[in-house]
């Protein structure tokens, strides 16, 4: 008690008067407020990110001594053929996936514009698949396209046509998902472009139908030329996650194959970038290699969402 | 919102009513095939597993839920990774509702040197990829010894770009200049201003950050499956992804069970929010 009362003044007070307080003393309670999250990041993700470069230029099983390794991680990543695959298998899913989904959400977004009645009920429930997790998800797809028992193959057997080996044939593997993928997603973006279309005047409209113009004409000549800013929003934001997908494949065919839970499922079909560099980093303990991959990820990513960008803005200048 | 919708297609009477009809019938089909997975789990979890595979298959609900839910509760610590689920999404929760708004306050209405500088690095961190930073994550929490407790799970995660984005858009509108400058005159510090000025008026704001922060992180499942390597100490997700995962053949009925258990939380705090969610998400992405 005794020493407390000897402390020195507070700052403020003893500061003369007249002389200008300096920036950190007049503005450390802003600074110190907005503090956490920057703490969190240098830890979290500062650090990291510098430290995975580090990491990414050694030989690293992430428990013993690093070995300097150079270029050599991403020498090799340009020339592994099982990365490209999974690039590869990325990019198949996430089209499969994003343009149906896309067209199906704008596509209900329009209906439920013009629907006057139950548009909250719609709403509400077009949004439900997409607060569900995607294990959860995954569990229930996993059965419905099981090949032996599933729901689509006896739906395919009822119709008389042959059962197909869903988590078994490398494009089997990608439908499933990408069903998984459109299914989460449409009512969420539906939602989205939903909100778009509400901040359209009414007043165009009606000049089209003044000059005649029917459904068809007025969609791509008003609709969907406001729905540009939009269009763009979702198209960047399904680019990102997309690319990144990781829980729908980990999920769906951690039982098909037994070398590994990222493996992908048979022939790696279903082998997202992301579970690759999981199953490098976590399941072959190769730190320096999955750092590396991690990079090329990043990169791929921010390619492919440039050239996203760039297609639906030029085609918004033609 | 929606009186706008009502003003439309007044002038054409003649059909409408049957294009109205057409319309209903298509957004049916589609709210359908949104409830069927939901519709497919029930009756996956109503039946047994050889039920389940049976040609034709079933498409009424069975009688074998208690069963189900006898034979989850043996095979996995249910209750146990619930428990920890909710305190991971809570505390998460509470956390990133104070750090968020705390800094988006700042951000929205004070002016302090270096502000333009930080404010551009929040918005880059936003768009630093997770995978970027799992390795050093896992190595520094490895060395803290928080790998395998659910402190690895919430510190990471106590404050985001995102949240004190939105939050900041959020304040710069709804708190006015007038109300901080009263206050300030009778004598209330930053703290008092904080707490008794700006948290009130946006409220509806942090109620749409705490659901859809306790969602997403009652969902998350990529990190949560890295750094849980206790297997009997996990999440839900975790949990259920293991039962799923571990028999070589899924016992459909008593997963599916458990994801439907594991939905029951998420599915109050959804339909506490729903309108708040559904109407707030349309907004972020238009403004």
């Amino acid at each position: 008690m005794a020493t407390a009362l000897e402390k020195p003044a507070p700052t403020v007070e003893s500061l003369p008067a007249g002389r200008p307080r300096t920036g950190l003393r007049r503005y450390w309670h802003l600074y110190a407020a907005i503090s956490p999250f920057y703490l969190l990041f240098l830890c979290f993700g500062l650090i990291p990110v510098g430290f995975s470069l580090y990491v990414s230029l050694h030989r690293w099983d992430g428990l013993g001594s690093m070995e300097w390794a150079g270029l050599s991680q991403y020498r090799y990543l340009l020339s592994d053929s099982d990365f490209w695959q999974s690039v590869g298998n990325t990019i198949v899913i996430w089209a499969l996936a994003t343009f149906p989904m896309i067209f199906l959400a704008m596509v209900t977004a329009v209906m439920l514009n013009s629907a006057v009645r139950f548009k909250n009920v719609y709403r509400f429930a077009y949004f439900l698949p997409n607060v569900t997790s995607v294990v959860a998800v995954a569990i229930v797809f996993g059965s419905v396209f099981s090949t032996n028992f599933g729901l689509v193959n006896a739906l395919l057997q009822a119709v008389g046509l042959d059962q197909v080996a869903w988590l078994n044939t490398p494009w089997g593997i990608k439908i499933a998902i990408a069903t998984l993928m459109t299914w989460q997603w449409t009512g969420y973006n539906a939602i989205i472009f939903l909100a778009g279309l509400q901040t359209i005047p009414s007043e165009l409209y009606e000049a089209a139908r003044m000059d005649g113009a029917g459904p068809v004409q007025t969609f791509f000549r008003i609709t969907l030329p406001m729905l540009r800013p939009v269009l763009l929003f979702v198209l960047v934001v399904s680019t990102v996650t997309g690319l990144q997908s990781f829980s729908e494949p980990q999920v769906l065919l951690q039982n098909t194959a037994n070398e590994s839970t990222f493996s992908g499922g048979p022939g790696h079909a279903g082998r997202t970038m992301v579970l690759y560099f999981f199953q490098q980093t976590f399941d072959n303990n190769d730190f320096g290699y999955g750092a590396a991959v991690a990079w090329g990820v990043f990169l791929v990513v921010i390619l492919f969402s440039i050239i996203n960008w760039r297609l639906v803005q030029r085609r918004g200048e033609d | 919102m929606a009186s706008i919708q009502g003003t439309r297609g007044h002038g054409r009477i003649r059909g409408t009513r049957t294009r109205g009809i057409a319309l209903h019938a298509v957004l049916i089909v589609g709210l359908l095939l949104s409830a069927f997975p939901f519709y497919w789990a029930v009756i996956m979890s109503t039946h047994t597993s050889s039920e389940i595979f049976a040609y034709p298959p079933k498409l009424l609900p069975g009688s074998h839920f208690l069963e189900n839910v006898r034979n989850l509760f043996h095979s996995v610590a249910f209750f146990g990774s619930m428990g920890n689920s909710l305190l991971v999404a809570g505390s998460v929760t509470f956390l990133v509702l104070f750090f968020d708004s705390l800094a988006a306050f700042v951000f929205a209405k004070f002016d302090f040197p270096g502000k333009n500088v930080l404010f551009a690095l929040l918005m880059l961190i936003f768009m630093v990829p997770a995978q970027l930073s799992a390795i050093p994550q896992f190595v520094i929490m490895a060395k803290l010894g928080w790998i395998g407790t659910m402190t690895s799970l919430i510190v990471p995660a106590a404050a985001n770009a995102f949240g004190i984005f939105w939050m900041r858009q959020y304040m710069r509108g709804a708190i006015h200049d007038e109300l901080l400058d009263a206050s300030r005159i009778d004598g209330a510090n930053f703290l008092r201003q904080y707490w008794h000025v700006a948290l009130p008026v946006v409220r509806p704001g942090l109620a749409f950050l705490g659901i859809f922060t306790f969602m997403g992180q009652w969902n998350d499942y990529a990190w949560p499956l890295i750094a849980l390597t206790n297997p009997r100490n996990v999440t839900l997700q975790v949990a259920l992804s293991q039962l799923n995962g571990t028999h070589g053949t899924t016992d459909y009925g008593i997963v599916v069970t458990g994801a439907l258990l594991a939905l029951v939380p998420l599915l109050i705090v959804f339909a506490i929010g729903a309108k708040q969610i559904i109407g707030d998400l349309g907004k972020g992405a238009i403004r």
